[in-house]
């Protein structure tokens, strides 16, 4: 926002005032314009074809070529099809999230308040994971989870899992998956808020008669509140969207949307469902999004 | 009025042998005070003494290594800051910045489950003179104002103690001269006990009915500032507590209710009551606005003492001039000369005279290798010492 305010007159010596006034206008709109050609051609036109390709005929196929008919028959039709998935993604995202708050905010809190010099290091150990890739992370999770591994073993051994009893291809993996692949996204921004909070506050509030979990409710939490809508969003957006976890850690029964739609683009080749399925994906996230961030009511975030 | 303050019984404040340390480093070392019901306390000293750490053993945010902090008769000293019938005005104020000034005025009230707040926040901001101000946000006010929010959110809960942190430290001159003469007003107002912390010796001299000067850890003196200033315990409050021309000599006993000293060859006397030895290393003490500065001996008039010397600078600031006398013996005794239209201005080079009254005049205690001292300790805070 602060790019397009109108800058103020230049206090170093500099050329007349007019020359001087016209390129100041214009500069702003300069720095914007690689962004906003990146953009319009990595995103606005793909989007339009996308918006396109959902209402094409539904009959057509890739071989015999697709037609443009203002399908809106599709939205209805992927949505009784696949409904139990596209709720699945929000459950299970949901459910990371919450896992994910109870893990990342007592860590990014003791991370940004207690740590003292480990401080940084603490912080490399949450990035360090996103050094591997996405995908080798996910397949050590199959691993660690897998029913001759030593974790299988253990719970069997202390009966928290029957002896038949498997945590890899259940529900239970995908979102642990879920919750560890997104954690840092969660983190980062939390800490970055909780970094800022002034302990002397903390100090005044129990002054003023708040015990701790009184200053916790009063102080910390709504300090904290822009790193938590960002971090909850950062985090809940691409794990409604993922598939990976559900395809490496789940079985069909775990799939979630991502899986229908990487399925109809790149197996079942049905081009106006999966961009339906995009469309239906986005439109969701974005009312879930709204919704929340009206509720948070945070002006400060956006 | 409000529940907490009615339970505990009321009464002085009360540190004792309180001590501090942070790790080998003894913060507040073996500190003992009374600071009576009602009164407006000042705990003066250099940055690093030990003053904050002090209010947050009494406040409750530092616990003791060792001692008690009694009110009334109860030992508070363990518990909880939150349980405490004592609040804070913090030196960086801590307002909530996500909080209205409102919200911040009623955090306490509401902590205690007190529902309506409206009539205490409204009366309280309209005694630090905030009316209005209610709905803003504590980043839209000026240091100043906030320094009165922060007091004000003390206020409202009537805390048997109300502790400040050099509450005035980050305000410019001028409003610190305001804030002082509006607090002092205030506190007659309400009546409570308040325990100013402070580095500023004309800001603790203007304000407090007592003060104690601290120094590295323990309280040096205590009392009233006149006399704290006319009658100091040692060097340190001699010359942390204004300026004092303090020279090195030997007393040698007290006769006809004198004690005589000797100090670079010359025999003064002081009254036995302004003494606080008598015998051994002492400090031969005057202030020097109570030093007079004449041409020559035969001026010096009948029952006072003198020292001769060469005047080595004159300052002119207004009220009166600084003078500044080199004695034979090489040290520099200033002497402050009132500019009453009496004086005669005496120019520098010129050889000089300076005289006092001897009831004018303090004895203390010397270490047997501490020399002549006449510079005030100055304390420039470094940073904020909170
Ligand atoms: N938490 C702490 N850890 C170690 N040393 C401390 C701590 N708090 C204060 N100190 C030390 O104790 C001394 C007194 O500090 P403080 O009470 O803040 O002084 P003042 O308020 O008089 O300026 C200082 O030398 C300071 O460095
Ligand atoms: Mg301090």
């Amino acid at each position: 926002m602060t790019l397009l305010a109108p800058s103020k007159p230049g206090q170093l010596p500099s050329p007349p005032r007019a020359a001087r006034s016209g390129r100041h206008r214009l500069l702003p709109y300069l720095l914007l314009l690689p962004g906003a050609v990146w953009l319009l051609v990595f995103f606005g036109v793909p989007l339009l074809q996308l918006a396109a390709a959902s209402l094409y005929d539904p009959s057509g196929s890739l071989s015999t070529g697709y037609a443009m008919t203002w399908a809106f028959g599709n939205y209805p039709d992927v949505v009784q099809a696949y409904w139990p998935q596209l709720l699945r993604s929000f459950g299970y995202a949901g459910l990371a999230l919450v896992l994910a708050l109870l893990l990342g905010y007592p860590l990014a809190y003791a991370i940004a308040q207690k740590a003292g010099r480990w401080k940084n290091l603490l912080l490399v150990c949450v990035v360090a994971p996103m050094f591997t890739s996405f995908l080798v992370r996910t397949l050590a999770w199959k691993t660690i989870l897998s029913d001759n591994g030593a974790l299988v073993g253990l719970l069997r051994d202390v009966h928290l899992l029957a002896p038949d009893g498997r945590l890899l291809a259940t529900p239970f993996a995908v979102v642990l998956g879920l919750t560890y692949n997104f954690l840092p996204f969660l983190v980062l921004p939390l800490y970055a808020s909780l970094e800022r909070l002034d302990p002397r506050l903390l100090e005044a509030a129990s002054d003023l008669y708040a015990s701790g979990v009184q200053a916790f409710r009063r102080v910390t939490l709504p300090l904290s509140m822009p790193g938590l809508v960002a971090g909850t969003l950062l985090f809940f957006i691409p794990a409604s969207g993922d598939y990976i976890n559900a395809e490496l850690l789940g079985t069909p029964n775990e799939y979630m949307i991502g899986n229908v739609i990487d399925s109809a683009f790149l197996v079942r080749l049905d081009y106006p469902q999966g961009a339906a399925l995009s469309f239906l994906l986005m439109a969701a996230i974005l009312a879930v999004v709204f919704g929340y961030l009206r509720r948070a009511g945070t002006e400060e975030v956006l | 009025m409000t529940p907490m303050a009615r339970e505990t019984p009321a009464g002085d404040l009360r540190l004792a042998d309180l001590t501090k340390r942070f790790g080998i480093f003894t913060a507040v070392d073996d500190l003992s005070l009374t600071i009576g019901q009602g009164s407006f306390f000042a705990l003066l000293g250099a940055s690093g003494c030990g003053k904050t750490t002090t209010l947050r053993m009494i406040a409750g945010l530092e616990e003791p290594t060792s001692g008690q902090v009694l009110l009334g008769d109860t030992d508070i000293a363990r518990l909880r800051p939150y349980k405490r019938p004592v609040n804070t005005v913090f030196q960086s104020y801590a307002l909530f910045p996500h909080l209205t000034i409102f919200e911040n005025v009623a955090f306490g009230l509401r902590r205690r489950g007190i529902r309506s707040v409206d009539d205490q926040v409204r009366r309280m901001l309209s005694l630090v003179q905030l009316d209005g101000f209610g709905p803003r946000r504590p980043a839209q006010l000026s240091g100043g104002q906030q320094q009165r929010v922060a007091l004000a959110r003390a206020l409202i809960n009537q805390p048997q103690v109300l502790l400040l942190d050099e509450p005035l430290g980050a305000l410019d001159l001028k409003l610190r001269r305001q804030m002082q003469i509006e607090l002092k007003r205030i506190q007659t107002e309400v009546g409570i006990t308040f325990v100013h912390v402070t580095h500023d010796q004309e800001e603790a001299m203007t304000m407090a009915d007592t003060v104690a000067v601290m120094n590295a850890g323990r309280i040096e003196q205590q009392g009233a500032p006149a006399d704290l200033y006319e009658f100091p315990a040692t060097a340190f409050v001699a010359n942390f507590l204004g300026q004092s021309n303090l020279l090195a000599g030997e007393a040698a006993g007290t006769s006809g209710g004198e004690v005589a000293v000797t100090a670079h060859g010359a025999r003064f006397s002081v009254p036995a009551g302004r003494s606080r030895a008598d015998r051994g290393p002492v400090h031969l003490g005057v202030r020097p606005e109570k030093l007079h500065l004449v041409g020559s001996a035969d001026q010096v008039p009948q029952g006072h003492q003198h020292v001769a010397g060469v005047v080595t600078d004159a300052s002119y600031v207004g009220v009166s001039t600084q003078y500044l006398l080199r004695t034979g013996w090489g040290t520099e005794l200033s002497v402050f000369a009132a500019n009453d239209g009496a004086q005669v201005p005496v120019p520098v080079g010129s050889e000089a005279v300076t005289y006092w009254d001897p009831r004018h005049a303090f004895l203390l205690a010397r270490d047997a290798a501490d020399t002549d001292r006449t510079t005030p300790v100055l304390d420039e805070p470094v940073g904020a010492s909170s």
